[in-house]
Order: C-alpha cells, then sequence, then structure tokens
C-alpha cells in the first residue's frame, strides 16, 4: 500500500494514464461528433482496428510514420463513408451498420495481416524511425527543478509522443467547433431535430456525412498511435474493446467534449492502476479483483444510463434515418 | 421519388432482394480471397467439401449449426419486439456459469434424467437473467439496450474470468476451467444415438442439442405467429401506441422477449458444455453470439431462414477450417470477414438494392387488363 502512495509511483501511474487514455480520449470525440449529428457509432472499435492495421503495415513498408498516419486515417475515413452510405444515404439501421464495420476490421485485419507478413497477424516490428516517439518538452530540464509542478510537468505532462499532445488538443477544438462555430450548432440542431435544420434549408445529409467524416480522422489518429506510437507494431485485435470504453466514456460524459475527457482519463486510470493493484491488499477492503476493476467501466456506464448518477440524455434524433418527406 | 411504398410481390420481397444480398457479400468475400493471391471457386469447391464431403465434416457443420439456430433465434425474437440483443454472447457466456453451478452441485447425485432437465433449465434460466437486466433498464429506466447490451457482454466476460481463475476451477488446477462433470450430466452424441439403430458414423461434436435447436424452431414459430402473446409481441415491435391503445403494456414485452431471447442464447451453453466439453471452459463462446446477429438478419427473423442462415454458417465454420488447411493463405477469421460482410449487406445495406429493383419491375411486370389508375 505505502509503495503505492508514494510520490514516484504517483506520478508513474499518472503517466501512464496518459498514455493509456490517448485512444480513448481521440475515439470519444470522433464518437462525441458523429453522435450529436445523430448517427449512432459503434464502428469506434473497428474503424481504430482498419486504422491501426493500415497504420503498422504502411509504416513497415515505407518506413514513413507520417505516410503511415496519412493512409490510417484514409482507411479509417473511407469506413466512415460506408458507415454513413448505409445510415444516411440508405437509410439503414445504424446499429447493425457499425456492427458489420467492428466485425469485417476484426476478420479482415487478420486475414490480410498474415497473408501479406505470415507473423501470425502481427505486422514486422519497426525501427524507432518510422514511428512516433516521445517528446521532451523545450525548457522541461529548468521547469522540472520547480517544487510540485516541476516533478509534474516532467513525469507526466512531458516525454509522450506527439499523438498524445494532439488528443488533449482536440478536446478544446472540439468543444470550440461543437460550442462556438456554425458548423456546431448546425451539428447540435441536426441532432436534435433534423427537420428544422432541413426547414432552414440546410442539408441534413451532408451535415451528417461531415461529422462522420471528422470521426473517422480522429480514429485513424487513435488507431496510428496504437499501432505506431504506444506500440512497435500492429497485433490481432489490439484495440481490445477500447473502441467500446470510449463509447462508454463519451456517454459517461453526456455528449460533450470535457466531460467525456474527464471520462476517459478516469477509466485510463482505472486500467493504470488495476495493473499495480494486481495481487496487492488494500486496507479494509482486502484484495480487488483485476477482472472487477477492468469491468468498472461498463459498469459504471450502465448504472449511469439507468439514470442513478445523473441523467444521460442521449441526442434527441439519434438513431433514426431522416426521410426528406415530398 | 420515393420507392419505399410501392409494394413488390412477396417473392421479391422476401427471397430474390435477400438473396441478392447474399451473393453481394459473397461476392466481395470473393473479391478479398482473389486479393490475397487465391482462387474463389476453388475456395468455394474445398469449403463446400470440406462441409459435406464426408460424414465427419457433416457432423462439425451441424454442429456449428445448432449454436448458430440458438442464437439466431434468440436476435430475431427481439427483433420482432423492435428489441436489438447484441448481448447473446454474453448472455450464453452466463449461461454456462448456470450450467457449471448446477452441475457442480449436483452431478454426482442425481441420476441422468433429472440431471440433463436441470442443466437445460439452468442454462435458460441464467441467459434469461443476464438478458432480463438490459430489459428491465430498458423498460423502466430509458437505458438504451443496444449499450446495455454491450456492456453486459464486457461485464460478462472479466465475471467469467474472474470466477473460473479464483472460484471454480478444478482444485490444483492450472488452467481456469472447472473439474469435469460425472457422465450422467453428458448429452448423448449424435454417432452414439444413431449407433443404437445400427447406423455407423464417425465420432463429431455433434449431439442431441441439435434436436432441441429444431424444436427450439418450431416454438419460436408457433410462439410468434400462433398465440396471442406473438401478436402482442409483434404488435409492440410495429407501433408502441397502438400497442397501447389495444391494452398490451410494452413495457412487459420487452421484458418477456428479452427475458426469451436471452434464454434461446443461454442454450448454446448446453450444445457446447453439455454436449461436447463437459466443464465450463474460458470463451466457449467462442464468437457464436455475435454471429447470431447476422444469422438473425439474413435469415430474415424467420425460423426457416434462420435454419437455412444457420446452415450456411455451419458451412462457413466447417469449410473455413478445411480452407485454413488447404490454402495457408486463407485463416479462419475470412469466415469473420464473411460474416461482416453479411451483416453489412443482409441488415445495414438491405434496402439498397430496393429502389432499383422497383423501377424494374414497375418497367416489366405485367399490367393487370383491370387496372387503370397504377
Amino acid at each position: 500500500m505505502d509503495s503505492l502512495l508514494n510520490a514516484q509511483t504517483l506520478l508513474s501511474t499518472l503517466d501512464a494514464t496518459l498514455r493509456v487514455s490517448t485512444p480513448l480520449i481521440l475515439c470519444a470525440m470522433a464518437g462525441l461528433f458523429s453522435e450529436r449529428s445523430g448517427i449512432i457509432d459503434i464502428s469506434l472499435e473497428g474503424k481504430m482496428l482498419f486504422a491501426a492495421f493500415a497504420a503498422g503495415t504502411l509504416a513497415a513498408v515505407t518506413g514513413s510514420a507520417w505516410i503511415a498516419l496519412g493512409s490510417a486515417i484514409i482507411i479509417s475515413v473511407l469506413l466512415s463513408l460506408l458507415h454513413g452510405f448505409a445510415c444516411i444515404t440508405n437509410r439503414g439501421d445504424q446499429v447493425v451498420s457499425g456492427l458489420a464495420i467492428n466485425v469485417l476490421a476484426s476478420g479482415l485485419t487478420i486475414v490480410l495481416g498474415i497473408a501479406w507478413f505470415s507473423q501470425g497477424g502481427q505486422t514486422p516490428a519497426l525501427a524507432s524511425e518510422s514511428r512516433f516517439m516521445p517528446l521532451e518538452l523545450p525548457l522541461i530540464e529548468s521547469i522540472a527543478q520547480l517544487p510540485y509542478v516541476g516533478p509534474f510537468m516532467q513525469s507526466v505532462i512531458s516525454g509522450h509522443n506527439l499523438l498524445v499532445y494532439v488528443a488533449l488538443l482536440a478536446v478544446p477544438v472540439t468543444w470550440w467547433i461543437v460550442y462556438k462555430t456554425r458548423f456546431g450548432l448546425q451539428l447540435r440542431a441536426v441532432g436534435e431535430n433534423p427537420l428544422a435544420v432541413d426547414t432552414a434549408g440546410i442539408s441534413v445529409s451532408r451535415l451528417r456525412y461531415k461529422a462522420v467524416v471528422i470521426a473517422g480522422i480522429l480514429c485513424g489518429i487513435a488507431g496510428t498511435y496504437l499501432a505506431i506510437a504506444q506500440n512497435a507494431a500492429f497485433a490481432r485485435e489490439m484495440t481490445a474493446g477500447q473502441g467500446y470504453i470510449a463509447l462508454a466514456a463519451m456517454i459517461f460524459g453526456k455528449w460533450r467534449p470535457v466531460p467525456a475527457l474527464l471520462a476517459c482519463l478516469m477509466f485510463g486510470f482505472l486500467d493504470a492502476v488495476s495493473i499495480r493493484l494486481q495481487g496487492v491488499s488494500l486496507p479494509g477492503i482486502g484484495e480487488v479483483p483485476v477482472q472487477l476493476i477492468q469491468a468498472l467501466p461498463y459498469i459504471l456506464t450502465v448504472v449511469l444510463l439507468a439514470g442513478f448518477i445523473g441523467k444521460a440524455v442521449a441526442p434527441k434524433a439519434i438513431g433514426v434515418p431522416f426521410a426528406k418527406e415530398r | 421519388m420515393s420507392t419505399s411504398n410501392i409494394e413488390l410481390p412477396a417473392w421479391i420481397e422476401i427471397l430474390l432482394i435477400p438473396i441478392l444480398n447474399i451473393l453481394m457479400a459473397l461476392f466481395f468475400a470473393g473479391l478479398i480471397i482473389f486479393a490475397i493471391g487465391e482462387n474463389p471457386i476453388d475456395a468455394v469447391r474445398i469449403m463446400l467439401n470440406g462441409a459435406f464431403g464426408y460424414d465427419e465434416g457433416v457432423g462439425y457443420t451441424l454442429y456449428y449449426t445448432t449454436n448458430f439456430i440458438f442464437t439466431g433465434l434468440a436476435v430475431a425474437i427481439a427483433f420482432h419486439a423492435r428489441l436489438f440483443n447484441i448481448g447473446g454472447e454474453g448472455q450464453a457466456y452466463i449461461a454456462g456459469l448456470g450450467v457449471g453451478l448446477a452441475f457442480l452441485a449436483l452431478d454426482g447425485v442425481l441420476p441422468a434424467f433429472l440431471l440433463i432437465p436441470i442443466g437445460i433449465l439452468a442454462a435458460a434460466l441464467f441467459g434469461a437473467l443476464w438478458a432480463l437486466i438490459p430489459a428491465w433498464l430498458q423498460a423502466y429506466r430509458g437505458s438504451h439496450i443496444v449499450i446495455t447490451t454491450i456492456m453486459f457482454n464486457f461485464i460478462a466476460s472479466s465475471l467469467m474470468v474472474y470466477l473460473l481463475v479464483n472460484v471454480l476451477i478444478k482444485p490444483g488446477s492450472m488452467s481456469p476451467e472447472t473439474r469435469e462433470f460425472t457422465e450422467q450430466s453428458w448429452l448423448p452424441f449424435m454417432h452414439e444415438v444413431l449407433g443404437i439403430f445400427g447406423i455407423e458414423v464417425t465420432r463429431t461434436p455433434l449431439n442431441v442439442s441439435f434436436i432441441l435447436a429444431l424444436v427450439c424452431c418450431l416454438l419460436v414459430w408457433i410462439y410468434i405467429w400462433k398465440t396471442r402473446w406473438g401478436y402482442a409481441l409483434r404488435t409492440a415491435g410495429q407501433s408502441e401506441a397502438a400497442a397501447i391503445y389495444a391494452g398490451i403494456k410494452p413495457k412487459r414485452i420487452i421484458i418477456i422477449t428479452m427475458s426469451i431471447s436471452g434464454a434461446l442464447a443461454g442454450l448454446v451453453a448446453v450444445n457446447e458444455i453439455m454436449g461436447v466439453h463437459h466443464r465450463v471452459i474460458l470463451n466457449f463462446t467462442a464468437g457464436y453470439g455475435f454471429t447470431g446477429i447476422a444469422v438473425a438478419l439474413m435469415g430474415r427473423n424467420h425460423p426457416v431462414g434462420i435454419i437455412m442462415a444457420s446452415l450456411l454458417f455451419g458451412v462457413l465454420y466447417q469449410g473455413g477450417a478445411e480452407l485454413a488447411f488447404e490454402m495457408p493463405k486463407i485463416t479462419r477469421e475470412m469466415v469473420v470477414a464473411i460474416q461482416g460482410l453479411i451483416i453489412l449487406f443482409s441488415g445495414a445495406l438491405a434496402l439498397m438494392l430496393r429502389p432499383v429493383i422497383v423501377k424494374i419491375w414497375l418497367a416489366i411486370k405485367p399490367v393487370p387488363s383491370a387496372m387503370q389508375h397504377g
């Protein structure tokens, strides 16, 4: 227990929290754009997985992290467009379409991975030149001398790769777009009352397509992070349910950027702590099963959705295909 | 012009369009195989031979089919009440817990004619309970059933890992599984049953739960189309307002329908644990719950369609294993990819072809002479 509370362990746990939260934050913002426009997106998982595969493959083949990032985004956006084509253009069921993308990604990334690289579904291990590597923040050596703030800045905030900072930046940018721009106003309106938006002469379809494309870009970055920043290769099923945790975090944050960020950090913290708590007996509680901590994000989301801690209200028009009546 | 109101003849709606959708999915699956550098036609031949070419293959095909019938029916009955049960996987998993608990307590004590019904009931009951919580939350607390059933899959998975690693594990064993149950609790294998009648077939995991699956198809058909409960269920699925006006309580429909759905998904545990493994093991559900969604969409939520779709998936699973053996570049996960394509084309894009087909139909349909205003 002592070891858990000492400052160094705490700092390294927070550091790990930020690392595991990054894909959650990116996917939660992705889900937020899509769902605020009225399109349910359970395919965060599949888009992230396919993007991770694309990033791992392209980084291995070209050796360039940037080409890998670009192609991961393209693949993820293409899947978004497929989702849009099914749910917006063909007015298909949004959950079914999302599920199709997840199942397809789960199968196809393994099939292609084995066919192309014959390493049991993994892509070749990458050298550091073809990955996003940790960056030291400028002046961090002198900031580290400050009391309290210094070690925190040095151990937790500094020393991550570029995509971690992109994820952190994505939150204020999402907030600004959703609440402070004309597009954001239209986006929120189309998720609540598409008919009103249509009456105002704005295309519901185009708005929703824009929203799902933004979601695709963000999932593409998240997948790239998993394959070539946090790890040095794509591994089969490497998203391991994180897309669903991000979805849960977004719901937990009640479809708002900052609370969603906090939920991602909380779920990330649980994940980081669960590794440290293995076999540790807490005073008064005893040993907490790792599986309980791993299931906690899902349990908390169910409890929240049931209205036992506040009320999570989804955008009104979510899940309903829009039919322009003539 | 919107084409969704134009009526098409039944054979186009329930045969032609679904078959075209499946063909599109299979066409894209063929493209993937082609892109990998193998011949799709050869792949189909190997698969069909692996699935039907010899009696062992047939046994495995029908053994997989059994699981898909259970999970397909589970998804379908919920669909009729316009409920999307994505939780079949978790419900089947927890049903395994029910079977395990019942047998760990009773298998040395009771004879087979009591143990087997108790095992089946335990599976159905635990599956139903795991579906009941999301159902209650949807009916009385307004949570979205899709999200809660997804969450319950993950919770079930964590719970089972915990229980198998820490509680139910065979004492002194390292692998997370229960002890083997006594033989009185085993379901008879089909090769044993057929042996009684003097028919010799190769040993396969196929067991009498296949017959249970067919019986369930009949029961579900009767329930949905021939009883007043089924009528209430379909009414609630079509229009909640109409249901309330007719004196049907939609909340009760949600609870009852999801319980039946969970119980059906739970019967996967009968096939897998009582029929094949004879112990509770990690991940014995192996994605069958998710495949049930593809099966229900493909079978258009009708028991006959579900039997055919389950058979197709049985062929894909068994033939896929053979294919992975014959064509090393293609792995078993190809079946998962095909499943994704089928969910896409038979589910999300089910209506994609309809406007085109309506146009073609309007152009070629025989015009009845008495009709004047079209």
